[in-house]
């Protein structure tokens, strides 16, 4: 089976600063991979040249083994964003968020068919938000919120789903339902991958793990990703 | 009372001013809730300046001026990016230095053009003087408009909202910009005879902002937007007529007027709201009380 991530020699610059150097990596299909890094690692910067929305200077990503923009169109790859990307004061509900997930499978208007409501009232069920279904987003406290766009991505049904720090800001019973989510996401063979900056998450939750530190530090195992020296070398830590 | 509403309409002018109006109105009402949503007021502001030399040019050459107009509007937005993306200057500043350019532009060639076109008409509107073939334009960009929107309203607010997950689905972000700006330039010319260029970004943002007070849902907001632009329109057409005044200035006061309106509605509920929960935490002290 191909990687559901493949990158390689991506380097991507920000005028003079370099954000990406040489980056290479697979991320294995069907297994939850953690993206680990400190702030300005350039994880976000991995994430924005796995979606195509920023041109990397060199290098190649390829999703499943195919064109990236080939797997998105077919609605393959599903992204919830960081939590402070979202803009909390739109007004649209926790269904609205959800159907957004089905667009890609619909027509020229988006006009939701009875399975595209079916589909979007069982994912909201899957989170646990039936209650807020119609609640705005802005309404919702931030693990809420978090449930409610991975239902978004549930919906759409996705092989792949990248999610940036779905755990920041989050309470720690939402934290423990995203978690239990994902490993359940996980074992109906979709491929996660999750950047994150708890460290102690990563081992529990994780199947494997990338460490970035503008250049790959470390791709193998979660359970061998976080070592004492590791943590000091990267976050400067010292237990 | 009757009589009172009719008699305005015994005037084919006032009939030709009143539709313009109300399909400007219904554009900008619709248009109005993704801008204010967006953060593009700036944008309804630069897009409607820049459209000045693009009407002098039309007169000059002879073609209609909803051409020369389009165009410009459009081009106003190709400058933009390009500003932007070639310098380091923050988008408002640059959307400031080409719009205002641009409006420069338009008022040397006007007075450049001696006794053809009236500056005072097309900067705060002629709506009384509305032709019937400028009414058939107005109808025909405003319902193209009304159209567009109607489709892809879906489009627009996952546009609006989170352009990522567009991107993600494999929903062009590019595309979608494009039409709303389109959507944008074709609503300013649409509305430009109506209240004039300096004040189609108040028909572009002040529906949109009253709406956004009193709903809180998207169809909603749309719903509340195009009733707000519509009422003003018919009052402050009538308003103009019983007081003699620019008839431009009497819409959008009148939606100043429900704006204001809709934020005082929204701070007594809030207030009494806040009252509410202070009197409940009351009595749940003094049932505290009663029980310790």
């Amino acid at each position: 089976m191909s990687a559901a991530i493949d990158v390689r020699g991506l380097t991507v610059r920000y005028g003079e600063v370099l954000a990406l150097d040489d980056v290479s990596f697979e991320a294995t299909a069907g297994r939850l991979t953690g993206l680990l890094g400190a702030n300005g690692s350039g994880k976000s910067t991995l994430f924005g040249s796995l979606m195509g929305t920023l041109t990397p200077d060199s290098g190649s990503v390829r999703l499943f083994g195919e064109d990236p923009a080939r797997v998105r169109r077919r609605g393959d790859v599903a992204y919830v964003p960081q939590h402070d990307a979202i803009d909390r004061d739109f007004p649209v509900s926790v269904h609205d968020v959800v159907m957004m997930g089905r667009y890609g499978m619909l027509g020229v208007m988006r006009r939701p068919r009875p399975r595209d409501r079916d589909a979007v009232a069982a994912a909201i069920d899957r989170v646990g938000l039936t209650a807020f279904a119609s609640r705005t987003i802005g309404a919702l406290s931030g693990g809420q919120r978090r449930r409610a766009f991975l239902a978004r991505a549930i919906a759409q049904d996705a092989g792949l789903l990248l999610l940036d720090e779905p755990f920041a800001g989050v309470d720690a019973a939402s934290e423990a339902t995203i978690a239990a989510l994902l490993r359940g996401l996980r074992d109906e063979g979709r491929s996660i991958l999750v950047s994150t900056h708890d460290l102690a998450g990563v081992r529990a939750l994780c199947d494997d793990a990338i460490i970035l530190q503008r250049r790959l530090i470390f791709q193998g195992t979660a359970h061998d990703a976080v070592t004492p020296e590791r943590l000091t070398e990267i976050f400067g830590m010292s237990s | 009372m009757i009589d009172w509403l009719l008699e305005p309409l015994s005037y084919p002018f006032m009939v030709r001013a009143l539709g313009a109006t109300l399909v400007s109105a219904v554009a900008c009402g619709l248009l109005s809730c993704w801008l204010v949503q967006i953060g593009w007021s700036l944008m309804g502001d630069a897009v409607s300046h820049s459209v000045l030399p693009g009407v002098a040019l039309a007169y000059i050459v002879g073609i209609p001026f909803a051409v020369g107009a389009f165009v410009f509007g459009i081009g106003a937005v190709l400058l933009i990016g390009r500003v932007q993306s070639a310098t380091k200057i923050k988008s408002d500043a640059a959307i400031g230095v080409v719009f205002t350019s641009l409006f420069a532009l338009g008022i040397v060639l006007i007075s450049a053009t001696p006794s053809q076109i009236d500056l005072t008409h097309i900067l705060f509107g002629n709506v009384l003087g509305v032709s019937p073939v400028e009414l058939i334009t107005v109808a025909l960009i405003g319902t193209l408009t009304v159209i567009l929107v109607f489709v892809k309203r879906r489009d627009l607010t996952l546009f609006a909202f989170d352009p990522g997950h567009a991107n993600a689905i494999g929903i062009s972000v590019a595309r979608l910009r494009w039409l709303l700006l389109t959507l944008l330039a074709l609503t300013v010319v649409a509305t430009m005879q109506t209240v004039g260029i300096i004040l189609v970004v108040a028909m572009l943002v002040i529906p949109g902002c009253t709406a956004r007070l009193l709903t809180r849902s998207m169809p909603g907001m749309l719903r509340v937007s195009v009733s707000v632009a519509v009422t003003a329109s018919v009052a402050g057409v009538y308003a103009s007529y019983v007081a003699d005044v620019s008839t431009g200035g009497a819409v959008v006061l009148v939606q100043s007027a429900l704006f204001a309106l809709a934020l005082t509605a929204t701070g007594l509920r809030k207030l009494s709201a806040h009252r509410k929960s202070r009197v409940s935490l009351q009595h749940e002290h003094s049932h505290d009380a009663v029980t310790t």
